[in-house]
């Protein structure tokens, strides 16, 4: 029983880190189906402003408070300048977003490999999230994990109500949906995508920031896990908050418990055709737009 | 001259003309239809004031040159425009979907607060357009013809000047015609109403004036009964000339 717990608390802990990498994706990709390749470097860019924040501030818990804020606008601003200078002349092409985008990405790791060396770097984590919690006498849980999964929520609640209550989020949506009538409904289209880009790219920093508490930061951090975050949006269903959030927690506890009773890669292969089986059964995802409007 | 007007109006597509040189010219306050067999250009005309669809040739709407602009900047010149087969955003709720087209003029700072009530001209539209029991389901969920009406309620407290509906009683019932109808004529009062419909009958009733496009040219303008009358109407619509 203990051994199952474990494991499920492993497994959510691994769909809280999916979590809040995909939550970024699922404004840039899933809201505005652009396919940003180089989103794996913003969080890649989030987890450095953590390192940099480090040998500023020093204060390893002060720090990670500060590289919060911080990693959002730095991330954000890199994907509005991505958005701007490149995404937006190539709206409606996305073979060429791809590969244009693929490109920045590459770019990016370089940047970073120039500036930061090619060897991953560590970061303190802050004393308070170095133990574990012990439920039982033998069930215990890192307090780094739990506090990514806190952060994971927060930030899905943060997006939900921006979304659903505010007016900017009524305007995100309008444009996702009918983007001709949101022009002529008089809104400023391109600045809706901007301020979408931001957010989406934002979140990825924050994703970054979280990466930092349990593994290396290194060039290449963000091509290694943006498969997968890519997957949580797809099979979540395009478009849908509430997909993202059961799947990226499936995945995690399916991928856990698989790794526990066979190995790591197995379990990967496991998953995969887990998911190519769920898209040939449900190719929309999850979840779908309802309507009864024809087109 | 006030209201619209339109000279040699060119849209081409990969070398397809769809538009090939229209002239059109709607005083301000009438009521003109636009009829045309299919592929006359009617929507792709609409599209080109709009700006949604590339043009050449000048379109002006109360002295204000359109094309060139961007399409929300026209938007928010009083030019407003419904689409084919009720086009709302499905996935808001009525109220949501008003509260978008009469929010364009608020500041970036309003945009994270909530609303606290409704402003007077949103339920000012929300009455007009007989909506007010629905305002909380979602766009998608309406029938047919409560979606154009929002349409129309979407362009009042978007304080359009000049409407331009893309087939606003298709599908309606007899009784939804008729309120359609009337709430044009309202409408003709301080608005300019451009009207593209198949249902002659619709027509006859609350025209004011007729255009009738064929292969992306103007055939025939008119009343209703010189447009009826007119022999290269007849041809077109019949496929020959009717003996008098």
């Amino acid at each position: 029983m203990t051994l199952v717990l474990s494991q499920l608390f492993t497994g959510i802990s691994i769909g809280a880190v999916l979590l809040l990498i995909a939550l970024g994706l699922s404004l840039t990709f899933g809201q505005m189906n652009v396919i940003n390749m180089a989103h794996g470097e913003l969080i890649m860019a989030g987890a450095y402003t953590v390192y940099m924040l480090q040998k500023v501030i020093g204060g390893a818990g002060f720090s990670l408070l500060v590289a919060l804020p911080v990693a959002f606008v730095v991330a954000g601003l890199m994907g509005v300048l991505i958005e701007v200078l490149l995404i937006r002349r190539l709206y409606a092409r996305p073979l060429d977003t791809l590969l244009v985008t693929w490109g920045v990405s590459l770019l990016l790791q370089q940047a970073a490999r120039d500036l930061f060396g090619a060897p991953n770097v560590q970061t303190r984590a802050p004393s308070a999230l170095t133990g574990s919690i012990h439920l039982t006498d033998d069930l215990a849980i890192s307090s780094s994990r739990v506090f990514i999964l806190a952060l994971a929520l927060i930030a899905v609640a943060a997006v939900t109500v921006v979304l659903k209550t505010t007016p900017l989020g009524r305007r995100i949506r309008a444009v996702m949906q009918n983007r001709d009538l949101a022009a002529v409904s008089g809104l400023a289209t391109g600045r809706v995508d901007r301020l979408t880009f931001f957010i989406g790219s934002g979140l990825a920093g924050i994703a970054g920031v979280a990466l930092t508490l349990i593994g290396p930061i290194g060039p290449t951090m963000g091509t290694n896990i943006i498969v997968n975050a890519f997957l949580v949006v797809v099979v979540g269903g395009i478009g849908q908050l509430k997909g993202t959030v059961i799947v990226a927690f499936v995945l995690g506890i399916v991928q856990s418990m698989v790794e526990y009773t066979t190995t790591v890669s197995v379990a990967s292969v496991i998953v995969f055709v887990v998911i190519v089986a769920f898209l040939q059964w449900r190719p929309q995802g999850l979840f779908t737009l309802r309507t009864r409007s024809l087109a | 001259m006030s209201g619209l007007v339109v000279r040699d109006l060119q849209v081409v597509f990969d070398g397809f003309v769809a538009v090939g040189g229209v002239d059109l010219t709607v005083p301000s306050g009438d009521v003109r239809f636009i009829i045309g067999p299919n592929g006359a250009g009617k929507t792709t005309l609409i599209d080109a004031i709009t700006g949604l669809a590339r043009a050449t040739g000048a379109v002006t709407f109360d002295e204000h040159e359109l094309l060139g602009r961007k399409v929300h900047k026209i938007a928010r010149l009083g030019v407003g425009r419904t689409f084919q087969n009720s086009t709302v955003f499905e996935e808001l709720t009525v109220l949501q979907n008003l509260d978008i087209a009469a929010g364009w003029h608020r500041g970036p700072l309003t945009l994270l607060r909530r609303r606290s009530s409704v402003p007077p001209e949103v339920q000012n539209a929300l009455e007009t357009v007989r909506l007010t029991a629905v305002r909380d389901q979602l766009a998608g969920t309406l029938p047919h013809g409560q979606k154009q009406w929002l349409e129309i309620g979407m362009l009042l407290v978007q304080n359009a000047k000049l409407f331009l509906l893309d087939e606003p009683v298709a599908g309606m019932s007899h009784e939804e015609r008729d309120a359609t109808g009337e709430l044009l004529g309202e409408l003709s009062r301080e608005h300019t109403v451009v009207v593209i419909e198949h249902d002659m009958d619709f027509l006859r009733r609350f025209a004011r004036s007729v255009t009738v496009m064929h292969a992306g040219k103007v055939l025939s303008e008119g009343t209703v009964a010189q447009v009826q009358a007119d022999p290269k109407v007849q041809e077109v619509y019949l496929g020959h000339p009717v003996e008098a």
